[in-house]
């Protein structure tokens, strides 16, 4: 598969404090490429290097280089950068205004005033997130009316309506139940052939679930990539075998 | 003396020290509205004042007030909003936004009368917008700043800031994430500020009594670089300039703008309510 992400020496600070040390990986397209780690290793702040949102951060700074699609992350306008690479947090965050707003949010500021297409691509966004069925008769009602599960559902939706390419996921089950963190997963697995995923969790067995490949982050280094099976089966490194058998982390 | 004595002697100080609080404002109430309210008419709240101001209304005092009022809010309002976003969200945590921060404490901590010296100096005479209700509107609007800004930042910063990370994550710059993820939630909380520095300005002598204020007046007043009349300053005048004037027209205008404040103040505590009661996060 072509590489989509490029990540080349990178190495993020926050102020004087190193949080990622020299990273070099490739993302593939239409992958799930997990990351797993105990808390501080930098799997957060290296995911939100991947649409900047780390910019926003006072005291962020960051060496290296990211490329998506062969064009520096840099070089593109942040504001674009974001709407093609769309993030969904840990916890649900729904804006307060009805679900149609919530989901056209992204669009809207990107100048897509009509009705008619703002309304397609609510219906088409919902059912990619498999939460259509669900609200189609209170689109304009609060999203924060919405269950935990639906809500997160929603903020899938909400970045899917921005049309991405790469959606990166930062432990996005980490607030939900069982049945609900069950649902995020299959609809990760089905988003697959369109999107590039990166998903950040603290679930171990997660990462074995949805994987394609996985990397282990440990304190700011990476210690291991590869094939997801691999990295839980025959582990290069004895670091990555204690933490996904569970003797540390 | 045993335990429970002193717990008795304590319950009852503090008890009534907190009734010495309440009682001053009773008070006040109590008398203004028992001696004013007989002159309260609507030939009073609209009429010129007659016969060397015994007689008559009040009518331009309080159009001047709300003259005064409105045109504070017209200079603090803007200004200070946005400078409130500004600071809150476009500012860096440096020297430069720390001195303004303290300008703007200090700015609340000065006497009103020193403003009113300040209108004198800068609006009246230095701007030569002369005594009119211009200076005045000037003079009370930067007086009032503070309270705007204050309110307004309080407001900026109560909106949580995953809202903010939501609108980035989507795409929209940082101007549109205030427009449409921020604005709209800290509007209730500035609109309070607004109305209680509404308050202030209605209230305050000693900013218009170099910058606008009239004695007496025949006329109503034309245009911005006319003299008004206005309620606090006509009370003054009418309790201690002009010997003579009955009793109940005195208590009644002093009614009249204390009935204004009220209104203003009790506006703001309705909508902070209705806000409380509507936030759902």
């Amino acid at each position: 598969m072509p590489t989509h992400i490029t990540v080349k020496g990178l190495s993020l600070y926050y102020r004087d404090n190193c949080v990622l040390k020299n990273l070099t990986l490739d993302i593939e397209r239409n992958e799930i490429f997990t990351i797993i780690g105990p808390a501080n290793s930098g799997k957060s702040s290296f995911l939100q290097t991947l649409n900047r949102l780390n910019d926003l951060h006072a005291g962020f700074r960051k060496t290296g280089s990211v490329t998506l699609d062969g064009d520096d992350i840099d070089g593109i306008e942040v504001e674009t950068l974001r709407a093609r690479v769309g993030i969904v947090f840990a916890l649900p965050f729904p804006l307060p205004m009805s679900i149609f707003d919530n989901i056209t949010y992204g669009p809207r500021m990107h100048g897509e005033r009509q009705k008619k297409v703002l309304a397609d691509l609510v219906e088409q966004s919902l059912r990619e997130a498999y939460l259509w069925d669900e609200v189609k008769d209170r689109l304009h009602q609060p999203a924060m009316q919405l269950s935990g599960g639906q809500q997160q559902r929603l903020c899938i939706a909400r970045v899917l309506a921005g049309q991405p390419e790469v959606i990166l996921f930062d432990e996005p089950t980490s607030g939900l139940d069982p049945i609900s963190t069950a649902r995020v997963e299959e609809t990760m697995l089905i988003l697959r052939d369109r999107y590039t995923i990166v998903l950040v969790t603290n679930n171990v067995a997660q990462a074995a679930r949805v994987g394609s490949r996985t990397a282990f982050f440990l304190m700011g280094e990476l210690v291991e990539v590869g094939e997801t099976k691999n990295v839980f089966t025959r582990p290069t490194d004895s670091r990555t075998d204690e933490y996904v058998t569970g003797k540390f982390g | 003396m045993n335990v429970r004595t002193q717990q008795r002697i304590a319950i009852s100080v503090l008890f009534t020290c907190t009734v010495l609080v309440v009682l001053p404002v009773l008070l006040i109430l109590a008398i203004i509205t028992y001696k004013g309210a007989p002159a309260l008419s609507w030939e009073f709240l609209s009429a010129m004042p007659e016969g060397g101001m015994n007689a008559g209304g009040i009518f331009p005092a309080i159009l001047g007030t709300l003259y005064l009022v409105g045109g504070a809010i017209l200079v603090a309002v803007p200004l200070g909003v946005l400078s409130a976003i500004y600071l809150v969200e476009y500012s860096k945590d440096n020297a430069v936004s720390r001195l303004i921060k303290l300008a703007i404490v200090n700015l609340a901590g000065v006497p009103s009368v020193v403003y009113g010296l300040f209108g004198l100096g800068i609006f009246v005479i230095f701007f030569g917008f002369g005594v009119s209700i211009l200076s005045g509107s000037l003079t009370l609007g930067i007086m009032i700043l503070p309270v705007i800004i204050t309110a307004s930042r309080e407001a900026l910063e109560s909106v949580p800031r995953s809202f903010r990370m939501v609108s980035f994550s989507l795409g929209a710059s940082r101007w549109q994430t205030i427009r449409y993820a921020v604005l709209p939630h800290a509007l209730p909380g500035i609109l309070t500020g607004t109305i209680l520095g509404l308050g202030r300005a209605s209230g305050e002598t000693a900013p218009i009594l170099f910058t606008v204020a009239a004695f007496y007046l025949p006329t109503l007043p034309e245009s911005v670089f006319d003299q008004t009349m206005a309620l606090p300053y006509h009370l003054y005048v009418i309790s201690t300039q002009v010997p003579g004037i009955h009793e109940e027209i005195r208590y009644g205008t002093a009614l009249v703008l204390l009935l204004l404040v009220l209104i203003l103040n009790l506006a703001a505590i309705i909508l902070r309510y209705q806000f409380r009661k509507k936030k759902r996060w």
